[in-house]
């Protein structure tokens, strides 16, 4: 006995009430664009030019050349000629550079004699990932010039090469990882909060008494309430995709069909998240928080944005399958870079059906027209 | 929903328009509403009268579906108030204590709302929605938010949402409240036309003038009732008489009289002191000579109908529990 009359009615106050109250206008749909335009420029987990300090002791053609083969790899960056060795500490306290290269007196005669020649390099393990892929970039440097000083310009195939091709994200570009996930992070914190608000307002101002008292079933009011905010997700995240594509250049390869039937899914139980909460705490304030609470953390580090889920804990992977955020990931970039289709993201899609039937139902459970 | 306004499956021209029995609600170990029972008639306009917290909210919200019983039952136009909700609220219209339209809407979003939910359309709608505007006062207003609107002005607008499905039964908790005298007269006009229409109307307030205009009416204290009937019925409960004394000082007279033998209470009404006494005939002797003790001076002295308030004091008296406010 729902009536799409009572449904479309409150859809329609809620509309209004949403345009008349600016705070609401810009989480709607200033803050997911800004948040993606600024985020998706910040963060780079790419590490180039890694600033470093040489102290070239050998001062010959070849102890040149080595510096020159770590700047030419494009991944260092010389910051600084030292003039002593015992500056080098100074420099990796304070921070200015990242490593420090010594090569000592008498590398090009140990060279030449087909002695080892070795030469120091000092890391800042401050940061361990950036320390740790500075450490496989100059060992691969390394090994690149000693080769080429064994060979002298001998052309030698090496019994065993790897040939090594980066699918889906073939130039190892980070910011084509970062965008679509950034999407999914900013939609499940989004669609909490602009819904966190709606029944909390409505107790607060005593209007759900009023609305309590007409013959409107609940199920209506969570879905009037639902409809617009739906609307504006599957907005927001055509202007995130489009922005996506045309200012990073991330390469859309799967079906726009797919993605907006996912996010529609995703968006009924993020959405339907926040007017559980709104209506078991009937308070916006506290509304608000509790729905930062529980989407911000866990959608950034539990989703697989920031981490491989595989590579967390188990206590914590068991954890992630709660995550939505964690499957619309896996959608954004699958649609995004591998152009894969429903053959693969059905899994997803499976428990994103699963995510919106609990995030609906809780809602509905939780908003009682008793009063108490 | 087409037969949302007919009368309900099986309930008799005859049956009353709201039935009570026993109605108790609790919250932990309070008691809010304590073995209520009563029954208002078609048309009628029923009053509930009390100080806050007397039970009047709880009541009626129990009568709406709002609030579950905690026992007791209650049938409001027919339907079961423990049954099916939904069937009841298309039964009544209801107006909240505190003001509670959207005041981020317009005067007609608001009326469009109401009308949604209540189902209201197409020419019936247009109809209503004319009505209510014509009611309240608000024609050429339809535009403004009701957040601008004067109170008095927002509460004819509630009153028009909630009858604008034309319900038998209208539950109003305290609609005047906060609203200047003028205006609640104005209001009570518009309740009395419904009535007169037809609509039974069942109105909490603890202002004691208001009551006057009810038809019956509960006196309600601390979830009892101490008291139903017209008002006149009312009145003629009281027992104790009640003298109007002229007298030169009011104050000084009302300290002079507090305490005396055969005064239960005194106090200023404009000029004169009025006096609650045991018996006439020793307070007719009793107080001259207590006031001219006192070097006051004595007028005239006349026995006073009683006001409804002086007669819910007498009860919640005799009941042996103090007023509370």
């Amino acid at each position: 006995m729902l009536s799409a009359q009572r449904l479309l009615a409150v859809a329609r106050k809620e509309w209004i009430q949403l345009r008349r109250d600016r705070r609401s206008m810009i989480l709607a749909f200033a803050l997911p664009v800004f948040l993606l335009l600024f985020f998706g420029q910040a963060i780079n987990w790419d590490v180039t030019d890694i600033p470093l300090a040489v102290r070239d002791e050998d001062r010959t053609q070849r102890s040149r050349a080595l510096v020159e083969a770590f700047e030419e790899s494009g991944y260092f960056r010389v910051a600084e000629w030292l003039e002593r060795r015992g500056d080098a500490e100074a420099r990796l306290a304070r921070g200015v550079v990242t490593g420090v290269l010594i090569i000592p007196a008498g590398f090009a005669r140990d060279l030449a004699a087909g002695r080892p020649a070795p030469v120091q390099l000092l890391l800042d393990g401050g940061d361990a990932n950036t320390a740790t892929i500075a450490l496989n970039y100059a060992d691969a440097i390394a090994a690149r010039f000693s080769r080429d000083v064994l060979l002298e310009g001998r052309r030698v195939e090496a019994p065993v090469t790897a040939e090594t091709r980066v699918w889906y994200n073939p130039t190892l570009e980070s910011r084509h990882m970062i965008v679509p996930g950034l999407i999914a992070v900013i939609m499940s914190i989004i669609a909490a909060m602009l819904t966190a608000l709606t029944i909390a307002r409505e107790w607060e101002r005593g209007t759900m008494e009023q609305l309590a008292a007409t013959p409107v079933h609940r199920l209506e009011v969570v879905f009037g309430k639902l409809l617009p905010y739906v609307a504006i997700g599957l907005f927001d995240v055509a202007v995130a995709t489009v922005a996506g594509v045309l200012v990073f250049g991330v390469p859309f390869n799967g079906s726009v069909v797919l993605l907006a039937a996912m996010t529609l899914l995703f968006l009924l139980g993020a959405l339907g998240l926040g007017i559980f909460i709104s209506a078991a705490v009937r308070s916006q304030v506290l509304a608000m928080q509790v729905a930062m609470v529980a989407t911000y953390l866990p959608a950034l580090l539990l989703s697989g944005f920031l981490y491989d889920v595989a590579g967390m804990p188990r206590v914590l992977q068991a954890v992630s399958y709660i995550i939505p955020a964690r499957y619309y990931i896996a959608v954004t970039r699958g649609v995004f870079l591998k152009g894969v289709g429903l053959e693969t993201l059905w899994i997803q899609g499976v428990f994103m059906v699963a995510f919106a039937a609990v995030g609906l139902g809780l809602a509905t459970a939780a908003f009682r027209k008793r009063i108490a | 929903m087409s037969g949302a306004l007919a009368p309900a499956r099986g309930s008799a021209m005859n049956e009353p328009a709201v039935l009570a029995r026993d109605l108790t609600r609790t919250f932990g170990r309070f008691v809010a509403v304590d073995r209520v029972t009563f029954s208002v008639a078609r048309g009628e306009v029923y009053g509930f009268l009390g100080p806050n917290g007397a039970g009047k909210t709880t009541t009626i919200r129990m009568l709406t579906g709002l609030l579950r019983p905690s026992a007791g039952e209650g049938r409001v136009a027919g339907v079961d108030i423990a049954g099916d909700t939904r069937e009841l609220r298309r039964r009544i219209g209801y107006m909240s204590q505190k003001f509670s339209l959207y005041t981020d809407l317009t005067v007609a979003e608001n009326i469009e709302l109401f009308a949604g939910l209540y189902g209201v359309h197409g020419a019936r709608f247009r109809e209503r929605r004319a009505w209510v505007l014509a009611m309240a006062g608000l024609e050429g207003r339809e535009r403004r938010l009701v957040a601008d609107l004067p109170l008095g002005w927002k509460q004819r607008l509630a009153l028009g949402c909630a009858v604008l499905h034309e319900p038998p039964i209208l539950f109003l908790d305290e609609p005047t409240s906060g609203v200047d005298p003028v205006a609640r007269r104005a209001f009570w006009d518009l309740i009395d036309g419904l009535a007169a229409g037809g609509t039974t109307v069942l109105v909490s307030t603890h202002y004691m003038e208001e009551a006057e205009y009810c038809h019956r009416l509960m006196l309600m204290n601390r979830g009892w009732v101490i008291a139903e009937g017209t008002p006149a019925e009312l009145r003629a409960r009281m027992a104790e008489p009640i003298l109007e004394v002229e007298t030169d000082d009011a104050p000084r007279a009302v300290e002079a009289l507090a305490g005396a033998p055969g005064v239960l209470e005194a106090a200023m009404f404009g000029r004169a002191v009025q006096v609650v006494v045991r018996d006439e005939a020793e307070a007719r002797a009793v107080i001259p000579a207590v006031l001219a003790a006192h070097g006051r001076a004595v007028g005239e002295m006349r026995r006073v109908p009683p006001s409804l308030e002086d007669v819910f004091v007498s009860l919640v008296r005799r009941e042996g529990g103090a007023a509370p406010g």
